[in-house]
């Protein structure tokens, strides 16, 4: 084998992690309604099938648009050969006022600060190299999106200092969080260069709060030279109160207007969420600061969005009647299936954080663990994806500080694959409360299992590492 | 489109100020006169014709018509069907179809002489792309790469900018049109050692820009036994290969490499795209091949940041796996770029200008030496600014391509119609005309 370089060989893709782990069990065993009918849901994807219908309804209705044509005349030569990195500007026009509406229009964005990318992947990556390089460190509250690993560390040399948020405040940013973050960051020798949050949060589903983002700004305000990235990726998907509350709104009413700390805060958005076409590769960075959006945008040569996808999406997004239509919809069904999830856990015995949007909830299973360690979180993670057959995020995943979290998705599936995951989740629970309950047998029976559990992780050492 | 970047007041990281991504050189002087002052047939006739762009503009009426006949490619058929499968798909292993079918393709380009397996083929959005990917995988910061010139002004930054590896010349004269001897190999790795620099891989682009002209089989082998010999990788950019005016002429590295059983085959890398053979840049296709199995599974990883629209690979994946298309595709745009070549040579050459010998792409190698005052660099930037300004052709001048020798520059062919090329000719006659009164 040659030699490649320390990026290549060492492990900061993340691709070892449990989140992955499950990932590989899933495609092993996929569950399907008339042909698996035993194998293993996918409930670890943050992905929206529900509204699916009303895009190829609208595609339907405008069969011109994805076949390159403008009022009748082709623009396929056009659209082939546009690769300017400044994007196309009908496109960026349709998506600020689409990104405008999500927030109730309290809040405008100029098209000519946003910068395209392909994907939020490559938006948050794109960030990290424009602000921060190896040797600073960015703070993130816990839990986060275990792709934060990869995306905002492995190629920039940047780190992550975690805040650590915790269940007794429904895991909200404290200022003495933040504080110790920064403080843990210095004694590691790093700079910090900034927060980044991600709101809605993922995994939480919960909106930051109006003061969470107020201390946060005042946070970056006191530092000199730190910056605030926002990661609303999940902003449409809000179905309930207290309702999305961006931080540039919070940035506005702090009528702030001239203060320099506007050029400190940065948004990512894509519509792999909200819009649930994580295939198209469509994401954005919006800044009022001109230097990163000059950086960044020569950065974007290196994840250009599709003309032809940029021209489709100019025209279904710049349709107002259907981006309102969709948006509305889209959050009630969102609503409806988080009820489902809630309450399905709820006759399980199981509670939930209360959540307000995003694609999944998380799950409060920390009664199940037999003891209040990560190792016992594992053993309960496996029980549920090989025993019950439903692949979930263990917390740890995504550097939760206390074991038995969990996060549940419920976009990604049909009414009918859902109902049955809860069924499944209630049988386990009753069998686990059971067992617990028949005290002589249940020693042996807990070595056996664990046994089996060991063995288990033993064998994952030693399976190839499949692609995801 | 060149602007002023202001001092910043908060900071940013170094790469994000530095100026590596190369937009602030002079050369955009060029992109700057022609956007200010476009030509056009109709309504500005006197205006600047840009000849500094390499697209492939002269077969789109292939791929328009492969369209219209099969329109399910870019709709997804009737209701839909297929959409939200392909809204959702973002795996990085990319549409298998689509592999399959650029695998195919590809192979068709090297005239069935060299075999390429889809599951080696990974996908990236635009050679840009797979080029800083592969950097970032073979290199480590301060490490370098070996590259020809003169080269694509492009690399400067894809190379280099976010990846912090550095470029060392491999200095090429047109002594022997430009070819890489293995005295000039040695020369740059001895080079790079004098600075304490670890040399990590050659990267060559074949066929070449801006020469225009395939690269010898000898020279090929030369190269891959000079990696072995160094135990370095080797990186061809092969995003030209399809316009290589006559299929016979080009060789990929692929084929020595398949002539050698593959022996030491896991060093070599091979980089395409969509973008010049079938005129699509702004579909962002590119791919990266590779040998070593490591290198595929982490630029696998590591395409994340920049795969392709499941849309667009979609389309492609219908329109290449279509043989009897792709395979008229190939032959006509190859017939269509020579002639366009022969054009431009012949209308040259009637006014004492001569070119590289080419073969390949959608430019020419011009040699205007004979007219500099100086011959240095600020002598080829003179006679550059007076083409641009008086002439009014957007050329690329040599220097910008790092070109030891002064007075060669890159002149576009293939991103206009034959009418404006006639008037590009015309207007360097008249040129030349008066600079022979002088």
């Amino acid at each position: 084998m040659r030699l490649l370089s320390t990026k290549a060989t060492c492990n900061s893709h993340g691709q070892d992690s449990s989140y992955f782990l499950g990932w590989q069990e899933y495609e092993k065993n996929p569950y399907d309604e008339v042909h698996n009918p035993k194998g293993i849901i996918q409930m670890g994807l943050a992905e929206n099938q529900l509204s699916f219908d009303l895009l190829e309804s609208w595609l339907e209705k405008n069969p011109d648009v994805a076949g390159f044509k403008r009022d009748g005349k082709s623009i396929f030569r056009e659209l082939g050969l546009f690769q300017d990195y400044h994007g196309l500007p009908s496109f960026k026009k349709a998506l600020v006022d689409f990104m405008a509406e999500i927030r109730g229009n309290k809040v405008t964005f100029d098209p000519n600060h946003i910068v395209l990318t392909a994907g939020a992947t490559s938006a948050n990556e794109t960030l990290m190299f424009c602000l921060a390089e190896q040797g600073e460190a960015f703070l993130l509250p816990t839990p986060y999106y275990p792709g934060f690993d990869r995306d905002l560390k492995w190629r920039t040399g940047a780190e992550i200092v975690p805040i650590q948020c915790r269940s007794s405040n429904n895991f909200q940013i404290t200022e003495p969080a933040l504080r110790e973050a920064y403080e843990e960051a210095r004694k590691r020798n790093l700079r910090v260069k900034g927060v980044l949050v991600t709101n809605p949060s993922n995994p939480l589903g919960t909106t930051m709060s109006r003061s969470e983002l107020n201390l946060l700004v005042d946070f970056i305000k006191e530092k000199n030279n730190m910056h605030l990235i926002s990661d609303e990726i999940y902003s449409g998907t809000v179905f309930s109160s207290p309702g999305f509350v961006s931080v540039m709104e919070i940035l506005k009413e702090r009528n702030d207007v001239a203060d320099e700390v506007w050029d400190r805060v940065h948004v990512v958005y894509s519509l792999s969420k909200d819009l649930g076409l994580p295939g198209f590769r469509v994401g954005a960075i919006y800044s009022e600061n001109d230097t990163v959006v000059a950086a960044a945008t020569k950065m974007s040569s290196f994840g250009l969005v599709s003309s032809q996808t940029q021209y489709l999406l100019s025209a279904m997004l710049g349709d107002k009647k259907f981006r309102r239509n969709y948006t509305a919809e889209n959050q009630r069904r969102l609503k409806r299936r988080h009820r489902m999830l809630v309450s399905g856990l709820q006759k399980a015995g199981i509670s939930c954080l209360e959540s307000n949007a995003g694609l999944f909830c998380w799950v409060d299973m920390r009664h199940l663990l037999h003891s209040n360690t990560f190792e016992a979180e594992m053993e309960l993670w496996k029980k549920i994806v090989y025993k019950v057959g439903l692949n979930i995020s263990p917390g740890s995943s995504c550097h939760c500080t206390e074991p038995g979290w969990f996060r549940v998705c419920f976009a990604n599936m049909s009414e009918d694959t859902l109902g049955l995951a809860m069924k499944r989740f209630k049988a386990f629970v009753a069998e686990s409360t059971c067992t617990q309950r028949t005290s002589p047998l249940f020693s042996n029976k807990r070595k056996s299992l664990t046994k089996w559990v060991f063995r288990l992780s033993s064998r994952d050492h030693h399976r190839e590492q499949e692609e995801r | 489109m060149g602007f002023e970047i202001e001092q910043p007041c908060v900071e940013l990281s170094k790469v994000a100020v530095s100026e590596t991504h190369g937009e602030d050189s002079p050369y955009f002087a060029g992109w700057k006169a022609y956007d200010e002052n476009p030509y056009d047939e109709l309504t500005n006739s006197s205006g600047v014709i840009q000849m500094g762009l390499a697209e492939n503009q002269v077969s789109f009426d292939l791929l328009e018509k492969y369209l219209e006949e099969n329109s399910e490619a870019s709709t997804w058929g009737k209701g839909a069907p297929g959409f939200r499968e392909n809204a959702l798909f973002q795996d990085y292993h990319g549409l298998k179809t689509f592999r399959t079918a650029m695998a195919s393709f590809m192979e068709q380009i090297r005239g069935g002489r060299a075999k390429f397996f889809p599951d080696r083929v990974v996908l990236t959005a635009g050679a840009t792309a797979a080029n800083e990917l592969l950097t970032f995988i073979l290199a480590n910061p301060g490490d370098a790469l070996l590259v020809p010139t003169p080269y694509y002004p492009g690399f400067d930054r894809d190379l280099r900018w976010r990846t912090g590896v550095n470029i060392v010349p491999i200095h090429c004269d047109s002594s022997n049109n430009f070819q890489i001897t293995p005295q000039a190999l040695e020369a740059a790795y001895q080079a790079a050692e004098a600075k304490n620099t670890k040399v990590r891989a050659v990267l060559i682009t074949n066929p070449s820009n801006p020469l225009g002209a395939t690269i010898q089989r000898s020279v090929l082998e030369n190269l891959l036994d000079f990696v072995t010999r160094k135990n370095i990788h080797l990186v061809s950019d092969e995003i030209y290969s399809g316009s290589v005016f006559s299929s016979s002429e080009f060789v990929s590295v692929a084929e020595i490499l398949e002539a050698r059983n593959y022996k030491n085959a896991e060093r070599v890398h091979i980089v395409y795209s969509l973008s010049k053979d079938l005129g699509l840049p702004g579909f962002r296709v590119g791919t990266i091949y590779s040998y070593n199995d490591k290198v595929v599974t982490t630029a696998r990883r590591m395409s994340s940041f920049t795969l392709i629209s499941s849309q667009t690979q979609h389309l492609l994946a219908s329109m290449l796996s279509d043989k009897k298309f792709t395979e008229n595709y190939i032959e006509t745009n190859r017939e269509r770029l020579r002639k366009r070549y022969n054009m431009i040579i012949e209308g040259l050459k009637s006014v004492g200008i001569e070119c590289l010998k080419g073969n390949a792409g959608l430019f020419c190698w011009m040699n205007m030496s004979p007219l500099l005052e100086k011959k240095t660099r600020e002598g080829e930037l003179e006679l550059w600014n007076a083409i641009v300004h008086e002439v009014r052709l957007n050329i690329s001048p040599g220097s910008s391509c790092h070109c030891s020798e002064p007075g060669w520059f890159r002149v576009c062919f293939a991103n206009m119609s034959e009418e404006t090329l006639e008037v590009a000719l015309e207007r360097i006659r008249s040129f030349m005309e008066r600079i022979k009164k002088e």
